[in-house]
């Protein structure tokens, strides 16, 4: 199934959201997640399937004012 | 005698009242030693999209985690309301906190705050349960939007965002500050000086953001501590009660019993 994750196609074979962060190599990251434009809380990744075209947001912490 | 009344940030009360941003500094060396040179308690974070690969959001939290210091995400690069929305939210889950500095940007040029976003913004996060600090203008009128919304705590801004330019409505900040007096105000952005900072904290300002003028100096660990005096000695000013300025001169030496030389 193709994703489009943080901007760019993806090719996974998972279909649970957290079962795809593990796949791309997120394991123990401090991230946070968003499908389609919506948050995804940390608790709710197993239960979140993904489905091809979704658009997957990856985020962590980063510099800002 | 004037005295400051105890205007804290959602129960939290900090002793340094310059919060300092992270980001633009020559490394992340520097940053760490101007947070530390600054005696600052807050600092200010964003997010970003992660690589799994390079992983630089990790380093970064390490770092920030290693300061010891409380953060406050922004929703920085926000256009609208749901963007800003969701960015909050990511940004409670991955630091661990209610505080989030709402920015819902209107304009690219001088990147002014959408007012009517940011109150709708403001409104859905106080209600979701966010502790949540605006960068607004020095509008009134949205000022009480906000606090209608639930805000406890405005973030007006000083001129825009890494601008430099100062206070560039010292009336607009005054009349805040006298509107809302029990309101913890803090001037974000748009500072470059020192003495910018201590003119605001003379003014009665809780607190002072700064970013790029600490990180774009030539050394950026000395000016965060001159940052740091600046609004101590602003703050201190404030609660010493200023003279009135007035247009003729007053003779400070007493003129009683000088000699007549004439």
């Amino acid at each position: 199934m193709q994703i489009v994750l943080n901007g760019r196609p993806c090719e996974v074979a998972g279909a649970s959201l957290d079962g795809v962060l593990e796949e791309l190599g997120y394991q123990k990251a401090k991230v946070a997640t968003a499908v389609n434009g919506g948050f995804v809380a940390r608790g709710l990744r197993a239960e979140t399937r993904l489905r091809d075209g979704d658009r997957v947001e990856v985020i962590a912490p980063m510099q800002g004012g | 005698m004037s005295h400051s009344p105890s205007r804290d940030f959602y129960g939290v009360e900090l002793t340094s009242r310059l919060m300092l941003g992270t980001a633009l500094y020559p490394s992340p060396a520097v940053l760490a030693e101007a947070v530390r040179a600054a005696g600052v308690e807050v600092v200010t974070v964003s997010l970003r999209r992660e690589s799994a690969e390079r992983r630089d959001g990790q380093a970064f939290w390490a770092l920030v985690r290693d300061l010891g210091v409380r953060v406050l995400p922004n929703t920085a690069g926000c256009h609208t309301v749901k963007e800003a929305v969701t960015t909050a939210q990511m940004a409670r889950e991955v630091f661990d906190t209610p505080w989030i500095k709402l920015e819902v940007i209107g304009e690219d040029d001088s990147l002014q705050p959408d007012l009517f976003g940011l109150v709708e913004a403001a409104a859905i996060l106080v209600e979701d349960g966010f502790e949540v600090f605006p960068y607004t203008t020095e509008d009134l009128v949205a000022a009480g939007r906000l606090l209608d919304a639930g805000c406890r705590v405005l973030m007006p801004w000083g001129a825009p965002i890494g601008s430099g330019l100062g206070l560039n409505n010292l009336y607009g900040l005054r009349s805040l500050r006298a509107h809302f007096p029990e309101v913890p105000l803090v001037v974000d952005a748009g500072l470059g000086l020192p003495s910018h900072a201590a003119a605001a904290m003379e003014l009665g300002y809780d607190g002072v953001l700064v970013n790029t003028a600490v990180a774009k100096a030539g050394d950026p660990v000395a000016m965060a501590a001159a940052f740091a005096q600046a609004v101590a000695a602003g703050h201190a000013a404030h609660a010493a009660d200023p003279m009135e300025p007035r247009d003729m001169a007053a003779p400070s030496t007493p003129v009683l019993g000088k000699a007549f030389l004439g």
